[in-house]
Formats: structure tokens, C-alpha cells, sequence
């Protein structure tokens, strides 16, 4: 990736985000968002995260493409950590924990 | 002391916490920027322009991956849509302060200062618009400063960390540590699942076009799911 393209991603991302933060308490502020539209809104977390990091889990690159125990285990503690304790610390570095901790055993 | 001097002061109380999510993410963010290739003008740059870990973290590992930059800003814009959300329910809150006031606010909006702010306001509404927004600047005044910094030091404590540690792998692990505590409903969790789906059986195409396409998917499956389960009741 060239110096141009990561300035261009780092001005254009911080100007379409600025502006949709601005949209409706600016732009149109006396309008509300239709049902539908807040529907879909609700998971666009859920919707983005996990895609984006299912082929990085599956196939890391670390690793040439192959699928690797430790990382597998480690995104699934981290899930669990995250889904039942809700902390989003905790699943951080209780899956990097884990993700050292298999690392070593193996090896 | 006025009362907007007092919102101030009590929306710095209601941020403090959230220094605890934002120092370490902010670390973490510069240590993979750096990872990344980005040098520390850049990383900063992005800290203080973006303020959106997240979607910084998405649009850095899609540039990474080799795409080119419109699709880094597309994925990082796809991920701050909830922003949306966020300004059209602060819009009665904020809506009739000066433009200005406004156009700053819209800066400082973010998933903590946002979450701080909606509590309290949904409570007392009747409070004037100045104080309203005195309570806003407050949560931020912090949790601000504190992302800027931490994203500095996680800069130059990751040139000192060697490759051995599979730093790769951190950022998996925190897109998978930001999303599991929101998959609280069946909805939400259809959500994933289908986004897991559609992007691991479309990666074969060019330029994280099956990002795009898996997040549409999954988050028409969402909706859906909660429109029938609404309608069963």
C-alpha cells in the first residue's frame, strides 16, 4: 500500500464519517429515520465485524493460508469470554492469553 | 456554580470509565497501524481525523489486504452506519443549539460519548440546550485526549515488540472481542452467522467485494429475523 492511498482512506474516511456523525442533528434535523432504515442500522456491527474477521481467523496469513489450532482456539475463547462476560477487555487479552499459551504448548 | 458549568462537570464523571476501553484500544490501534507500515504521522492523523477505532481498524486491514483505498473508506464508512443511529436520536436533544455548537458536537459523537449522553438526556429532556451539550463536551473531554494519546504510545511500544508475539492475530481477536457482547438477541446473532457464512464462501473475489456483499446480507438477515419475531408476538 502506497503512502497516497493511505492518506486518501485517512481523509476521505474522516470526512464521510464526519459527515454522517453531522447528518441529522445538521442536515436534517427535523426529520426522523424510517422504521425500516433503523431496523437494518441495528446490525450493521454484527453484520461487518464478523465477515471481516472469519476469513483472517480461518485462513491466517501468519501462517501461509493454512488453518492454525492455536488461532481457531484463541478466536473461540474470545468470543465466549466476550458473549457471556460482555467485557470487551477481558476477551481481548483472555484470547491473546489463550493464543500464547497453546502457541507454547505446541511448539 | 451555573448549571452548565455543573452538566460539564458531571459529564466528565459519567466518561471517566470508559478511559479503560479507550487507552488500551487506542494502544492497540497504534501498534497495528504500525504493524501495518503506517509511520507514527499517519497513525496519528488517522487517531484525530477518523475517531472511530473500529472502522479505523477495518479500513487499515482492507488497505493491508491489498485493496485499493476507496474500498478501505467504503468498509470503514459501512462500519460507523450506526452513527446514524446515533445522531438522528441525539437530533431532538441538539437540534435547536446554534449551528456551530452543532457542527462541533458532531466531532466529538462517538459510541462512549454518545452512550454517556443518551442516558442522561433521555432522562431529564426538559434541561436547556446548553446544558445538554455542556454534559456531551464533558463525557468527551477525556475519553478525546486520552484515544490521541494512547494512540501515540501504542506507536513507539510497537516498534520495541519483535514479530514473534503474533500481533496478526490481535486484531481478529478484538473485531471478535467488540462484536460478542452485542450478540444479545437471535437477530443479532443470525447476523453474524450469516456474515461468517457468505464472506468465508465468497473470499475468492477481488477487493473484500465479499465484505460488502456478506455485511448487506447479513444485515438484511438481522432485520428480517427481528420483523418475524416482532410479528409472531
Amino acid at each position: 500500500m502506497s503512502d497516497l492511498s493511505i492518506w486518501l482512506t485517512i481523509i476521505f474516511l474522516g470526512i464521510g464519517t464526519y459527515l454522517i456523525r453531522y447528518s441529522f442533528i445538521g442536515f436534517f434535523a427535523d426529520k426522523e429515520l424510517p422504521d425500516w432504515l433503523l431496523r437494518h442500522l441495528r446490525y450493521v456491527p454484527a453484520a461487518v465485524m464478523p465477515g471481516l474477521v472469519a476469513p483472517l481467523t480461518v485462513w491466517p496469513e501468519a501462517t501461509g493460508g493454512d488453518p492454525d489450532p492455536a488461532r481457531l482456539i484463541a478466536a473461540a475463547v474470545a468470543l465466549f469470554i466476550g458473549a457471556v462476560l460482555r467485557s470487551v477487555l477481558g476477551a481481548i487479552f483472555g484470547g491473546m492469553g489463550v493464543l500464547y499459551l497453546v502457541q507454547y504448548l505446541l511448539n | 456554580m451555573s448549571s452548565t458549568r455543573t452538566a460539564f462537570y458531571h459529564g466528565i464523571l459519567a466518561g471517566a470509565p470508559f478511559l479503560l476501553m479507550a487507552v488500551p484500544f487506542g494502544m492497540l490501534f497504534g501498534l497495528v497501524a504500525t504493524e501495518a507500515g503506517l509511520d507514527i504521522f499517519q497513525t496519528f492523523s488517522m487517531s484525530v481525523i477518523v475517531v472511530a477505532g473500529a472502522s479505523q481498524f477495518s479500513a487499515l486491514q482492507v488497505l493491508v489486504d491489498g485493496a485499493p483505498f476507496y474500498i478501505a473508506v467504503l468498509t470503514g464508512l459501512a462500519v460507523n452506519m450506526r452513527m446514524l443511529m446515533y445522531s438522528a436520536s441525539l437530533a431532538p436533544h441538539f437540534g435547536k443549539a446554534p449551528k456551530w455548537h452543532r457542527m462541533i458536537a458532531a466531532y466529538f459523537m462517538i459510541d462512549q460519548t454518545y452512550g454517556v449522553a443518551i442516558l442522561e438526556l433521555d432522562k431529564n429532556p426538559d434541561q436547556p440546550v446548553s446544558t445538554k451539550l455542556a454534559y456531551f463536551f464533558g463525557a468527551a473531554c477525556l475519553i478525546f485526549p486520552a484515544w490521541y494519546g494512547s494512540t501515540l504510545a501504542g506507536v513507539l511500544v510497537g516498534a520495541a515488540i519483535p514479530p514473534e508475539y503474533a500481533l496478526d492475530f490481535v486484531v481478529p481477536v478484538m473485531f471478535i472481542a467488540l462484536v460478542a457482547p452485542s450478540l444479545r438477541s437471535l437477530p443479532h446473532i443470525v447476523a453474524a452467522f450469516v456474515s461468517v457464512l457468505v464472506s468465508l464462501s465468497l473470499s475468492w473475489m477481488p477487493f473484500n467485494l465479499w465484505l460488502m456483499i456478506a455485511a448487506i446480507a447479513a444485515m438484511i438477515a438481522g432485520a428480517e429475523t427481528e420483523r418475524r419475531l416482532r410479528a409472531r408476538l
